[in-house]
């Protein structure tokens, strides 16, 4: 078990000039030992580079990986000693599921007695004991897939866990049985846990800190909440939360802020000031005020979606260049208003952000 | 109910008319010939299975029967291995792995009878490189005068042919394994060994499997590359199934012997094609039983 810190910027090309050369921008982050993160971002994002320089299946091309301090930049994933689980099933296929599971001890000469315990443990762990003799190969996808998982955990002295979307091929139903299972060993075994996914409930159900990742960059590290409350990056906004967060275009007017045509009062008085800048609330927040109150905007409804446990309204707020959407998720328990009513939305108070260039400044 | 229609057979006689005549019908000709005694093209006897049995008791050719199966277990311990470790050290990509492929190709390139005069003149003594060098390094080597040289020049030819064949068939056979085979093998800490046991391999059942196949029927079918290099000879120590055969049948015009012993040729390649095969699809692939899980 290690405290990882990474300082480092990755480039998949020889000599990288601009920042669309780079596979990971440059960036500086901590896993404190035991911890649960999980790397969330869309395809493409830089994620699973993130993920193989702290493992060590990549060399990032500046900077440094080190655990509780010593430098492993140059070391393999063997002496790092991380156990990293992939997205796709890898079963030693002329093996046993028995033989599969002790691999990774066997390649470390532990002993034979200590290994048939800890197979034995593990497979219990993953329901899989009287599935020890047969060949891994014949299995069906989940199986291998819970196989490379056992092998991921089987070492009870790993630096860390390292996952990169390890459910993907697996049920939904058996999917939400591992996750909870995965949890589970990581309170019983303190291990350090990074888990790479670009399912957003996947992140916030499994990992205390979640980095949001985008384009190589990442944008923002917290906890379920603080991404949920506070995002720092307009794209977190985005990204998490079904559906994202409105944003609106915003400018100050010295003494207010005018958004949609309508001048409210400036939450701090920085805004009030600034020419351009963005207001972003989230649909849970929004909610139907009444005419002329304070923080809301007049509004038409544009569309409206029974989602099952709540609606969803989208209305038109502003019009001509100042149009913009907001969308508002409402209790089954309130009145409802129609497609083409015209209602008041509330949207600035104590759970409103503002950003300016896409970052949170208020 | 569902509709049965017998109209459909009528859809593959195509395929049953070719069959016929590209396989079926000259197969029955040969059936026809192996069970009759042909003394002019006028002059038939019904023998029945007469030449089956004489052909059986023949010692040249239970001679080039054991000589064709030895040829052909040596070509395969030799190439496969051979072919496999090639593959291994091939370069996976670049400018490198496309030179590599075309060279290691070249000699699948040369018809079957330009090889047996290659080596032909290679193994001469007097202007040959191979048989200068031997001679010169103090080698009483002599592939038309000894039977083990003749023997082993032969085999060293069809290694040099065939070889490259058993390397392509793996090489894409190891390009065709994710990465993350290799990924999760350096996290397991695997060494290059395991790697090469427990991945490389088992991967590669498939290709070795075509591979095998191919080299094993080849070489027992072998004909054009001894025959031009050795002739047979020295005495009949190269002469193998299908070069007894064709003296029988061509040198000889004994057409009922000869066919006889091509039917009894044609079921032992079935046969062992068809062990080969089973043994390989199941080699590694049971599950283990009892207990114990070590």
């Amino acid at each position: 078990m290690a405290r990882i810190s990474l300082d480092l910027a990755h480039s998949y090309r020889p000599n990288p000039q601009r920042d669309e050369d780079f596979a990971l921008l440059p960036l500086k982050m901590t896993f404190e030992d035991g911890g649960a993160y999980a790397l969330l971002g869309p395809s493409g994002c830089g994620k699973t580079t993130l993920l193989n320089t702290v493992s060590g299946l990549v060399t990032p091309s500046q900077g440094s990986v080190s655990y509780d301090g010593r430098d492993v930049t140059g070391l393999t994933p063997q002496q790092r000693n991380i156990a990293q689980v992939f997205q796709f099933p890898v079963i030693y296929d002329t093996m046993t599921v028995a033989e599969n599971l002790a691999f990774p001890l066997r390649n470390r000469g532990v002993s034979p007695d200590r290994i048939k315990q800890r197979v034995g443990q593990i497979a219990e762990m993953l329901e899989m004991s009287d599935q020890l003799n047969m060949r891994a190969a014949g299995l069906a996808a989940d199986a291998k897939q819970k196989i490379s998982l056992g092998r991921g955990l089987v070492r009870e002295d790993v630096s860390a866990v390292l996952f990169d979307e390890p459910l993907t091929v697996i049920d939904p139903h058996l999917k939400w049985q591992l996750r909870r299972k995965l949890k589970q060993i990581h309170h019983e075994l303190k291990l350090t846990l990074i888990y790479v996914t670009h399912d957003q409930v996947e992140a916030l159900t499994f990992a205390d800190e979640i980095v949001v990742m985008t384009r190589g960059r990442a944008v923002q590290i917290g906890s379920a909440s603080d991404l949920f409350e506070r995002p720092r990056h307009t794209f977190v906004g985005n990204f998490i939360g079904s559906p994202g967060m409105n944003f609106l275009p915003a400018r100050g007017t010295g003494t207010g802020i005018e958004i949609a045509g309508r001048t409210l009062a400036a939450p701090t008085p920085e805004l009030a000031g600034l020419a351009e800048f963005t207001l972003g609330v989230r649909p849970e927040y929004v909610e139907l005020a009444a005419e002329n109150a304070p923080g809301a905007v007049p509004a038409v409804v544009t569309q409206v979606q029974d989602i099952g446990t709540y609606w969803l309204i989208t209305a038109q707020a502003g019009s001509g260049a100042n149009a913009s959407a907001i969308r508002a998720r409402l209790s089954p328990d309130e009145r409802i208003p129609a497609v083409g009513a015209h209602v008041w939305l509330s949207i600035v108070d104590t759970h409103t952000c503002f950003y300016l260039n896409e970052e949170l400044i208020a | 109910m569902k509709p049965v229609n017998q109209k459909a057979w009528l859809l593959i006689l195509p395929v049953i008319l070719c069959v016929a005549f590209s396989a079926i019908v000259p197969l029955m000709t040969v059936v026809n010939y192996s069970v009759q005694d042909i003394i002019s093209p006028e002059r038939r006897v019904f023998v029945g299975t007469e030449w089956f049995k004489w052909v059986m008791r023949d010692e040249d050719l239970q001679g080039a029967l054991l000589r064709q199966i030895g040829f052909s277990l040596s070509v395969l311990i030799v190439e496969i291995p051979l072919g496999i470790a090639l593959a291994l050290s091939m370069p996976a990509k670049g400018w490198r792995s496309s030179a590599v492929l075309v060279t290691v190709a070249i000699s699948l390139l040369i018809p079957w009878n330009v090889v047996g005069t290659i080596w032909q003149i290679y193994g001469r003594t007097d202007i040959g490189l191979l048989g200068a060098t031997l001679a010169g390094l103090g080698f009483d080597y002599n592939y038309t005068g000894h039977s083990l040289d003749a023997w082993l020049t032969v085999l060293a030819m069809d290694v040099w042919h065939w070889t490259p064949l058993v390397a392509l068939l793996c090489y894409a056979g190891l390009r065709a394994i994710p990465d993350a085979y290799y990924q999760a093998a350096r996290i397991d800490g695997a060494s290059k060994f395991a790697v090469f046991r427990f991945i490389q391999l088992p991967k590669l059942r498939g290709v070795l499997m075509i591979a095998v196949l191919l080299r094993f029927m080849d070489s027992f079918m072998i004909y054009t590359e001894p025959f031009v290099l050795t002739g047979g000879g020295p005495g009949n120590s190269t002469t193998f199934l299908s070069q007894y055969l064709t003296q029988k049948a061509v040198g000889q015009f004994d057409l009922g012997p000869a066919a006889a012993f091509s039917l009894i040729y044609f079921l032992i390649i079935l046969l062992l094609c068809f062990v080969l095969y089973n043994w390989m699809q199941r080699v590694g692939t049971q599950d283990k039983s009892g207990a114990g899980h070590e």
